[in-house]
């Protein structure tokens, strides 16, 4: 599949705000952040910025960006609707949560029940934008669980960097926001490793001879319906970093995963401001590492399209 | 609404022949030659005389090779949209611009409605949709439901554009959920299949597999081999027999 920059950007940016807003949102409710004005401002700012700077990138790759308010009608059979849905209902808790937080310098009470909200509203939508992935059936790289597990646990962990690094700012990384990268940075490996060895040791059902229920033997595409990339061609049978898909998981594993985590046990042994500039390599770490990610699971993933221009599996 | 229907009253569709399908592109050719006048126009062209030719087909003809030896077989496979039942390209879609028809199973795209998102195209496991860069809008086959229900044609020419200009008979079209539609009886009679089934999208339309070919003289009816003419001994050929055997 082609990787498109914006739902690229979109996925990871929004990922990480959600995750950094569920996370901010709990430990906030459950006192283990201060409710501090200044932190509080920035750490949401931060997480609703990236959030909908993402919505926003999503948008641009539409044909009609101007219709993109038409998306919400039919939540009832459409995971990217009930994304829609979801990421704007979000706002309202994760809104006011933020209220209580910066201006009223409360997080408990009504405010706390607003936080729970926000960070319900934030999972499910990472959940919603997976499922959009996972709903694919003709792209056997997506139609599978480690879709939704991989979404779920790498936008967590980007977040609780993203958090780590604000905390440290304003010097009020405790030892549990300073754990959390430590523990959900490994969990999102290990499922992302799981995911690459799923891909690598399963194919689709879908061969170039049930796509042309031609049997009795290899199906070879001899001559094309076009003589130049058409749609089909350039939307669906991407081939770039699929050579490359190697030593691009290198990097993710590096970038995303190694990284990070490295840094991020380094907050635990060494005082601020040392803490600091680690929990910002890792911050820097994971964001390049994430659009390495992002872009091999686009690029590997191989449509049943392909099947028609002499692909023999999917 | 991009929920399905559960049930349609009909399920029109298309029947295409690989056996006699020779591959001249005619019903691509009218395909797109009545679809950018009609209900999807225009099919847009981008760069039509330059380099890197683009544009939107709702029909296009791929050609395959199966097989090895004398049992190689070449076979033209036109593939458009298949009308399928569980059509998940239309029940992705955010807006509500793709629908499935309740009353004859055809899928159509809402082409004020749709945003562009081709989540549509991703759904699809045929490829049967091709977006329009210049319009921003996913385009598909319609089944020419401008033309099938068009009362301004004769009786005759209320069929798809590319059914109606094949000249080899490949492509049928008809009532696929009625058992006594020639159409029905036809995939019936030939073994008609579905593209892909494992995918579950439960194809409308059904593609006849190519014919067994008959590798002997006789099996097609003609004699073994040739066997050398026998004269009676008269007239001009009895006189170059009965010279050119002394």
């Amino acid at each position: 599949m082609h990787p498109a920059y914006s739902v690229i950007f979109f996925t990871t940016a929004s990922g990480a705000g959600y995750g950094m807003l569920a996370l901010m949102a709990i430990l906030g409710t459950a006192g283990i952040l201060p409710a501090d004005r200044w932190f509080g401002f920035v750490g949401l700012a931060l997480a609703l910025g990236l959030i909908t700077a993402g919505l926003l990138s999503s948008t641009f790759h539409l044909g009609r960006p101007e219709r993109a308010w038409r998306a919400v009608s039919q939540w009832r059979s459409s995971w990217l609707a009930r994304e829609g849905v979801l990421a704007i209902l979000t706002y309202i808790p994760a809104g006011l949560f933020g209220i209580g937080w910066v201006f009223l310098e409360q997080t408990s009470g009504f405010w706390g029940v607003m936080g729970v909200l926000a960070a319900i509203g934030a999972f499910l939508t990472i959940v919603c934008t997976s499922m959009i992935y996972r709903s694919l059936k003709p792209i056997h790289q997506w139609h599978n669980d480690w879709t939704i597990a991989g979404y779920v646990a790498l936008g967590f962990a980007s977040g609780a960097v993203a958090l780590s690094f604000v905390a440290h700012l304003f010097d009020v990384a405790g030892p549990v926001v300073k754990a959390l990268p430590v523990a959900l940075v490994p969990v999102a490996w290990a499922v992302k490793t799981g995911y690459w060895a799923f891909i690598d040791r399963t194919r689709s059902l879908s061969t170039s001879n049930t796509a042309t229920g031609l049997r009795g033997g290899e199906v070879r595409s001899v001559d094309w319906p076009h003589t130049q990339e058409n749609y089909l061609q350039k939307e669906m049978g991407f081939q770039v970093a699929r050579k490359h898909a190697l030593k691009l998981r290198t990097i993710a594993h590096g970038l995303t995963f190694a990284v990070p985590l490295a840094f991020a046990v380094l907050t635990l042994l060494v005082p601020n401001p040392l803490a600091g500039i680690a929990a910002f390599v890792a911050l820097a770490s994971i964001a390049a590492g994430l659009l390495a990610e992002r872009w091999l699971f686009f690029a590997e993933a191989k449509h049943t399209v392909t099947l028609f221009y002499g692909a023999k599996a999917a | 609404m991009t929920t399905l229907p559960t049930t349609t009253t009909t399920k029109l569709g298309l029947v295409i022949d690989l056996d006699t399908c020779v591959g001249c592109q005619a019903c691509v050719t009218n395909c797109k030659e009545w679809n950018t006048g009609g209900h999807s126009a225009p099919l847009t062209d981008l760069n039509p005389y330059g380099d890197k030719v683009d544009g939107v087909w709702f029909n296009r003809v791929h050609t395959f090779e199966y097989g090895l030896g004398e049992n190689a077989r070449t076979v033209n496979f036109p593939k458009s949209c298949l009308h399928c039942e569980n059509a998940a390209c239309v029940t992705v879609c955010p807006t509500g611009a793709s629908y499935k028809r309740s009353s004859d199973g055809i899928v159509l795209v809402d082409h004020d409605k749709c945003i562009g998102c081709k989540l549509c195209s991703w759904a699809c496991p045929y490829g049967a949709r091709e977006f329009d860069e210049d319009e921003g809008v996913m385009k598909k086959c319609t089944l020419c439901v401008d033309r099938i229900y068009n009362e301004n044609l004769d009786e005759v020419d209320r069929q798809p554009a590319c059914v109606i200009t094949c000249p080899s008979k490949a492509r049928h079209f008809g009532d696929l959920g009625d058992p006594d539609s020639d159409v029905s009886k036809l995939v019936a009679e030939r073994g008609g299949y579905d593209l892909m089934p494992e995918q579950g999208y439960k194809p409308t339309n059904k593609y006849l597999p190519p014919r067994p070919r008959k590798l002997t003289g006789a099996a097609i009816g003609a004699q073994e081999s040739l066997q050398p003419v026998k004269t009676n001994g008269k007239g001009f050929l009895g006189w170059v027999d009965k010279v050119l055997t002394r």
